[in-house]
C-alpha cells in the first residue's frame, strides 16, 4: 500500500485522520453507555479510511451530503471536534443549536457540508441537486454524496443516478458498503455481487475498490472527482468496508455470524496503516503515538467543551422553523 | 389599467417574470419543457429561458423534488411542479421530511427557497388518485408555507411572492380555475404571503374559505342576500402563515362562521381552523362553527357520484341557515 507516490505528510494525514474518527466515536460511545447523550447515535468505527480517503481528494470547495453515520465524513472535511460534541449534547453551542443532533450535522457555509440525514437515502436526490446549481452556474465544484449499501436499495438512489446521467451532473456517489441495512445483508436483498455494477444501468462508471485502504479510497476518489469535474458526468464508486458496531451504538449485531468481525479485524484500516507506516519507516512509533495522544486529548477538549456549554433555552424551541413571518407560522 | 386573462395564463406570467428577474428561477417537473405543461402554463419558456432552467424531467417524483430541495440549499430557486397534488404521496420525503425540515434541523443554517406547484380538486371527472385537496397534510407539517389562491390575481401576485420568499412554499391551484378570466392589474405587482382578503362584506355570518370554493362561498352568499341573510365571506388565500387577525376581525362582527373547503372533512385544515375559533373565539362566537367539506369517500369518478363530494352553493346556504338557525 505504502508507495513511494505519497509523501510521508499525505500517508500520516490519511492516518491522523482516521485516528481523529474513531477517537471520536469512541469517546461519543463511551458518553453514550454511561447515559450522558440523549437519542441515539450511529457510529462509524471500521469505515474511517473511506471518510480520509475520499475526503483528501476532495476540494475545500465541494460540496458533500452524509448520512445518520456521518460524523467521519464532517470530521475529515474538517469539521469542529467542539461542536460536533457539543450538538451530539443537544448545546446550543453545537453546530445546529441542539436543533438537529448527531444525524442531522451540517456546516453549510464553512465546510459546504450539506448535512447528515436521518432518512437513508434521502441526501441522494438532494446531492444531485446540489450538482445541478453547480452545472447550471458552472461553478466546478463537485457534490460528493456518502450513503451505505442499504441506500442504494431506495428508489431515489436509481431516480438520481439516471437524472444525473442523462444531464451529465458533476456528482460523485459514494457507496460505503458494510453489507449490514441494520440487520439485513446486503446479498439476502440483491442478487448481485457488486453494487457499482448497477451504474452500467445508467451508462455511467462504477467502480468496487477496497475501502479498508484510504490510499485507494483516494485514489479511486480523484479518479471519480476528475471525471465529474470535467463535465463528464456522475461517477459510483463502491467502497467495501465494515461496520464495526451494531446498527446503533449499543446494538450488540447478534445478526451478524462471527465471521463478520473476524474479517473486520483482520482488515481493520487503522492497525492495518499503522503496521504498514512503522513497516515502511514512514514514521515511528514514537510519531504514531504522538498522533493518537493528540486525538485523544482533542476528543477530550471536544467533550468538554459540550460539558460545559449551555443548553438551549427553551423558548429557543420555536425559533428557526421559518427564514420569515416565523412566529406567526409557528403559533397558528 | 388592467387586462382581463385566464388564472392559468397569470401563473404563467408570474414564472415568466421571475425568471426574466432572476437567473436563478428554473423550473422542474412533468412536461414543462417541449411540451410547455399539461395546461399550457410554461409554453414557450423552454425556447426562450434554455433547456437547463425549463427541464422535462422523467417520472421521478422524489427525485426531482428531492433534486429542487438540494438545488434550493445552493441557493438556486427552483420551482417544481407535481402535476396533480395527489402525486405528493409518491415524493412525501422530499417534501415533509427535507424541505419542510432542514432549515429547523440545521440551527437555521439551510434554508429552502423552492416552490412547488400542483393542481388540485374535484370537479373533472378524474377519480381517486387525481382529484384530491390534500392542503391539510402541508399544513399540518411545520416549516412550510401553504397557498391556496381562488382569483386570477392573487394567483400571480402571490406565486411572485412564494418565488422570492426564502422558505419551500406549495402553492395549490385549482383544476378548474384555470380556464377562468378575471381582471390582472398591468405591470409588476405582488401579493403580500399570510394576508386574507375581504371578497364579499357581510354582517351576519362570515363564510371563510379558500380556492375554488371561494366562488360557490361568493354564489351562495348572494342567493342568501336575497332572503335577507347578509354574509361576509373572507378567501384565506394563505392557509399558512393564517392570517389570525382578519379572522378575528370578521368574527367579532359577525359572530357566527362557517368553514368551507373541498377537502375529505375528516382531519381537514377547515377543521383546525374551526378549533381555533371555539378555543380562542368562543365568546365572540353565536353557535357553533359549521365545517362544509367533501366527505369522507375516495374522490369518485362517475359525475353524479363526484357531485356530491365537493360543497356547491346549495350546500353551503344550508349550512349557514343552520348555523343562523333558519
Amino acid at each position: 500500500m505504502v508507495k513511494q507516490k505519497y509523501s510521508k505528510e499525505k500517508l500520516v494525514g490519511f492516518y491522523r485522520t482516521m485516528v481523529r474518527i474513531r477517537a471520536f466515536e469512541e469517546l461519543a460511545a463511551d458518553c453514550f453507555m454511561k447515559g450522558m447523550l440523549a437519542g441515539n447515535i450511529h457510529l462509524s468505527i471500521g469505515q474511517e479510511a473511506v471518510a480520509a480517503g475520499a475526503c483528501a481528494a476532495m476540494d475545500k470547495e465541494d460540496y458533500m451530503t452524509t448520512t445518520h453515520r456521518g460524523h467521519g465524513h464532517c470530521i475529515a472535511k474538517g469539521g469542529n471536534i467542539d461542536k460536533m460534541f457539543a450538538e451530539l449534547f443537544g448545546k446550543k453551542t453545537g453546530y445546529c443549536k441542539g436543533k438537529g443532533g448527531s444525524m442531522h450535522i451540517a456546516d453549510v457555509e464553512g465546510l459546504h457540508h450539506l448535512g447528515a440525514n436521518g432518512i437513508v437515502g434521502a441526501g441522494i436526490p438532494i446531492a444531485t441537486g446540489s450538482a445541478l446549481a453547480s452545472k447550471i452556474w458552472k461553478d466546478k465544484h463537485v457534490t460528493v454524496c456518502f450513503f451505505g449499501d442499504g441506500a442504494s436499495n431506495q428508489g431515489v438512489f436509481h431516480e438520481s443516478l439516471n437524472m444525473a446521467a442523462a444531464w451529465h451532473l458533476p456528482v460523485v456517489y459514494v457507496i460505503e458498503s458494510n453489507r449490514y441495512a441494520v440487520s439485513t445483508e446486503i446479498h439476502r436483498v440483491t442478487n448481485t455481487e457488486f453494487l457499482s455494477v448497477r451504474a452500467k444501468a445508467y451508462n455511467m462508471p462504477g467502480k468496487t475498490v477496497d475501502g479498508n485502504d484510504p490510499t485507494i479510497v483516494y485514489e479511486a476518489m480523484k479518479e471519480a472527482l476528475d471525471y465529474a469535474r470535467s463535465g463528464k458526468g456522475p461517477y459510483l464508486l463502491e467502497c467495501e468496508t465494515y461496520r464495526h458496531q451494531g446498527h446503533y451504538c449499543g446494538d450488540p449485531a447478534a445478526y451478524r455470524p462471527a465471521s463478520y468481525m473476524e474479517e473486520a479485524h483482520k482488515d481493520d484500516c487503522i492497525p492495518c496503516m499503522r503496521a504498514k507506516l512503522l513497516k515502511g519507516k514512514t514514521a515511528t512509533e514514537k510519531d504514531l503515538k504522538a498522533i493518537e495522544d493528540e486525538a485523544k486529548a482533542e476528543m477530550e477538549k471536544g467533550l468538554k467543551f459540550a460539558e460545559d456549554s449551555e443548553w438551549p433555552d427553551p423558548s429557543e424551541a420555536t425559533t428557526e422553523m421559518y427564514s420569515s413571518d416565523n412566529e406567526r407560522s409557528v403559533v397558528r | 389599467m388592467s387586462k382581463k386573462i385566464s388564472i392559468s395564463k397569470a401563473i404563467g406570467e408570474a414564472m415568466h417574470e421571475e425568471m426574466v428577474r432572476d437567473k436563478n428561477v428554473i423550473i422542474l417537473g412533468e412536461d414543462m419543457g417541449v411540451m410547455g405543461n399539461v395546461f399550457g402554463i410554461t409554453r414557450g419558456f423552454r425556447d426562450e429561458f434554455g433547456a437547463d432552467r425549463v427541464i422535462d424531467t422523467p417520472i421521478s417524483e422524489s427525485g426531482f423534488v428531492g433534486m429542487s430541495v438540494g438545488a434550493a440549499m445552493r441557493g438556486m430557486r427552483p420551482v417544481a411542479e407535481l402535476m396533480y397534488n395527489d402525486f405528493m404521496t409518491v415524493c412525501a420525503d422530499p417534501l415533509l421530511n427535507q424541505a419542510a425540515k432542514m432549515r429547523y434541523m440545521t440551527g437555521g443554517q439551510l434554508t429552502i427557497p423552492m416552490v412547488v406547484r400542483m393542481p388540485m380538486g374535484s370537479g373533472r371527472r378524474n377519480a381517486g388518485q387525481h382529484s384530491q385537496s390534500l392542503e391539510a397534510i402541508f399544513c399540518h407539517m411545520p416549516g412550510l408555507k401553504v397557498i391556496a389562491p381562488a382569483s386570477a390575481e392573487d394567483a400571480k401576485g402571490l406565486l411572485k411572492s412564494a418565488i422570492r420568499d426564502n422558505d419551500p412554499v406549495i402553492f395549490m391551484e385549482h383544476k378548474l380555475l384555470y380556464a377562468h378570466k378575471e381582471e390582472v392589474p398591468d405591470g409588476e405587482y405582488t401579493t403580500p404571503i399570510g394576508e386574507a382578503k375581504v371578497k364579499r362584506e357581510g354582517t351576519d355570518l362570515t363564510i371563510i374559505s379558500w380556492s375554488r370554493e371561494v366562488d360557490f362561498s361568493l354564489e351562495a352568499a348572494e342567493n342568501l342576500a336575497k332572503e335577507g341573510i347578509n354574509v361576509e365571506v373572507l378567501d384565506l388565500r394563505t392557509l399558512v402563515p393564517l392570517d389570525w387577525d382578519s379572522i378575528v376581525k370578521s368574527v367579532s362582527k359577525t359572530h357566527n362562521v362557517v368553514v368551507v373547503s373541498e377537502e375529505v372533512k375528516r382531519g381537514s385544515y377547515a377543521g383546525e381552523i374551526s378549533a381555533q375559533i371555539a378555543e380562542d373565539l368562543f365568546d365572540e362566537l353565536d353557535a357553533p362553527v359549521e365545517r362544509v367539506c367533501g366527505l369522507n369517500i375516495t374522490s369518485p369518478f362517475s359525475p353524479p357520484l363526484e357531485d356530491v363530494n365537493f360543497p356547491h352553493p346549495a350546500d353551503i346556504e344550508k349550512a349557514v341557515k343552520k348555523v343562523l338557525n333558519k
